[in-house]
């Protein structure tokens, strides 16, 4: 499905059309606001000198993680890439051991052996985020594969980035889920550039998603800053994959604010196209003028909301500060199990 | 006790431990109906069926990811490469995935995976499906790396490969398929890391691996007429390596030559020859530390080039004589 086939309605026929609560868009702009608060946060802590290495904001992908967040179990599987933050946040992870992990403290998630591009968390079923680009995608095969084998119900979805989809292992993988009908989400976020390398000089069709057919897999090519089609066409792709149909693959087209990494001097773009994205297309920005229009938040309940989050962020903070360094007699540890 | 060859003690050891143990399946090329390239898995898909004999497009990186995703649920595949030659297509699923998973996450990863590889030349089949890589994967922090040479050392290490946490590289050399030698039916393990005296001696050691050990046993067993006491040693996995039966070996003979058919420059020879002159030997040792190696090429097709790439017996006999006689 083409992004222009999809149906034009308001914000509240839409709302009526999914029979989304009020509880639950509050705590989805909650949720999206809590990841734009993390990260700036985490880009503080780094001009700070607290978070060494580097990292990727996702600042402006918030509804891709969201929308996917709502339509998926807290039990499903999760692969992701280096520009992740949004999607642990959005799978309700534990934020205090995420700023940890940041900040390389023995109490992080990865015992801070990995940092912001390598956060897991096994027991939640978060099978990492994987700073090879596209290096996910084709053990997603392998974790699909584990599930139909133990005829389990739970799906693995896999979230990749635009240039990850030129890797050869996409079609590998596309090909092998398809095959097998594996119960496999494959979420692509269009955020426009692999490092600087704009899609469009690196696909050599568009949008990226029609590959799919190739593979017999349906797809769709999604407005990924709206946050209520993200999760209509996630909870639809949910539902074709979980009754043992096979694959989907979801092209969400956003864009991020921030570099690539923390080297970009953004000299590929222009500061008009990322204002333009910033004012006119911000996902957060545009939820929240949509919940206002319908009454469901005013200028006290958005403070309230800010004043959470960064209520949240900060406790995360202070508990990544107190928390102790990993003991460098220990760096052999975890290479063998 | 029965004698089978070295190709059927691998394909017994995956046909009990499938039996034993319902986590465990083949994935690769080729393995159902056709048996694999070498007949390996010949019978397997009439036993065991389509789901747990998992055939799979040529995509070999696709093959060890799905190993390794399926490992993370707990599963414990068994990939085939059809030749070592294609694991250098693997290379960011073994080298970047599977190796360090565990680490970079915390420990909280185990990646349970084998990945069973046919290396080495001999067979005319020139430069892509010859080689022995078994050095590079050794340099890769989080992978075992296993290279059974009898048909014994194939099943035992091969079920320990399995049960191992870990992923796994076992090195199997095509031309030990066809070799025989006793292999009890029923479960038996070989722990990693426990080198095998596969010859007793007391005037020079030489460590080698899979089908040089059997080149140097032949070479061996011809200068004891002459004499010549060789001790011969395996290690049988690279990783863990078992220095210490080495380096306490070579305290007793004072001398030491490292064979194998893997290209000499940054082989494992290198890695054996430091652990030694590190260590207590240095004291005992009373000859230059040689070794005789692949040649710095790629395998060539012609029979008398393949031959003249890797170590035949006459050049590990006329190393052994060099070091035993003098000469350099």
């Amino acid at each position: 499905m083409l992004m222009d086939e999809q149906k034009q309605e308001t914000f509240t026929e839409h709302v009526s059309r999914l029979k989304l609560s009020k509880e639950q868009l509050l705590s989805a702009y909650r949720t999206m606001c809590t990841i734009r608060q993390f990260e700036l946060m985490a880009d503080k802590l780094y001009a700070a000198g607290k978070v060494h290495g580097t990292m990727h904001l996702s600042a402006g992908q918030e509804a891709v993680a969201v929308g996917l967040g709502m339509a998926v179990n807290v039990d499903d599987y999760f692969i992701n890439h280096h520009r992740g933050h949004g999607h642990f946040i959005a799978k309700q992870a534990d934020i205090n051991l995420m700023m940890a992990e940041f900040m390389g403290k023995d109490t992080g998630y990865c015992r801070g052996r990995g940092g912001s591009m390598h956060i897991a968390d096994f027991p939640s079923h978060s099978l990492g985020a994987n700073g090879i680009v596209g290096g996910g995608i084709p053990y997603s095969v392998g974790v699909g594969l584990a599930l139909q084998m133990q005829h389990r119900q739970e799906i693995v979805i896999t979230v990749f980035g635009d240039g990850a989809s030129n890797e050869g292992v996409f079609h590998e993988a596309l090909n092998m889920a398809a095959l097998w009908k594996l119960p496999n989400l494959y979420v692509c976020e269009n955020n426009k550039y692999g490092m600087s390398m704009d899609i469009s000089n690196a696909a050599a069709k568009l949008p990226i998603a029609q590959r799919a057919e190739g593979y017999g897999i349906p797809w769709s090519y999604i407005d990924g800053n709206d946050l209520l089609t993200v999760y209509e066409t996630m909870r639809d792709a949910v539902a074709h994959i979980r009754s043992a149909k096979g694959p989907v693959l979801v092209e969400a087209q956003t864009y991020r604010y921030f570099g690539h990494s923390k080297s970009d001097r953004n000299l590929y773009r222009s500061k008009e196209e990322i204002e333009n994205w910033r004012n006119t297309k911000d996902p957060i920005q545009r939820f929240r003028n949509e919940l206002v229009e319908i009454g469901y938040l005013n200028d006290a309940g958005i403070e309230e909301i800010d004043q959470e989050t960064l209520k949240v962020i900060d406790a995360a903070v202070a508990f990544a500060e107190a928390s102790p360094e990993p003991d460098p007699s220990t760096v052999m540890e975890y290479v063998y199990a | 006790m029965p004698e089978i060859t070295y190709l059927e003690a691998i394909r017994q050891g995956l046909w009990e431990e499938m039996k034993r143990d319902e986590r465990v399946f083949l994935v690769g090329e080729d393995i159902g109906r056709y048996g694999g390239a070498f007949g390996l898995t010949h019978g397997m898909l009439d036993e065991f069926g389509p789901e747990r004999i998992r055939e799979t497009p040529i995509s070999e990186p696709t093959i060890v990811a799905t190993a390794i995703g399926a490992s993370l649920l707990g599963m414990r595949p068994v990939a085939e490469i059809m030749f070592m030659d294609f694991v250098l297509l693997t290379l960011d699923q073994l080298g970047n995935q599977a190796a360090k998973m565990r680490y970079m996450f915390g420990g909280k990863a185990n990646v349970p995976i084998v990945v069973r590889m046919p290396s080495g030349s001999g067979t005319g089949a020139a430069a892509q499906h010859s080689q022995s890589l078994e050095s590079l994967l050794m340099h890769i922090p989080g992978l075992k790396v296993v290279m059974p040479t009898t048909p014994y050392e194939a099943k035992g290490l091969l079920l320990t490969a399995i049960r191992d946490p870990n992923p796994v590289c076992f090195v199997e050399h095509k031309l030990l398929y066809k070799t025989k030698g006793e292999v009890p039916e029923g479960e038996y393990t070989i722990p990693f890391g426990v080198a095998d005296i596969k010859r007793k001696g007391k005037d020079l050691t030489v460590v080698a691996n899979n089908i040089m050990v059997l080149k140097t046993l032949a070479v061996a067993e011809r200068l004891a007429k002459e004499g010549m006491d060789i001790e011969v040693i395996d290690p049988r996995t690279l990783v863990p390596l078992d220095r210490e039966t080495i380096i306490e070996s070579v305290c007793k003979t004072g001398k030491l030559l490292v064979v194998h058919e893997a290209c000499q420059t940054g082989g494992w020879a290198g890695e054996i020859i430091a652990s030694v002159t590190a260590s207590r030997a240095f004291d005992y040792l009373d000859a230059p530390i040689r070794r005789v190696a692949g040649k710095d090429c790629p395998i060539p097709y012609n029979r008398g080039l393949e031959r003249a790439a890797v170590p035949q017996e006459e050049d590990i006999e006329a190393e052994i004589r060099k070091i035993l006689k003098g000469g350099y």
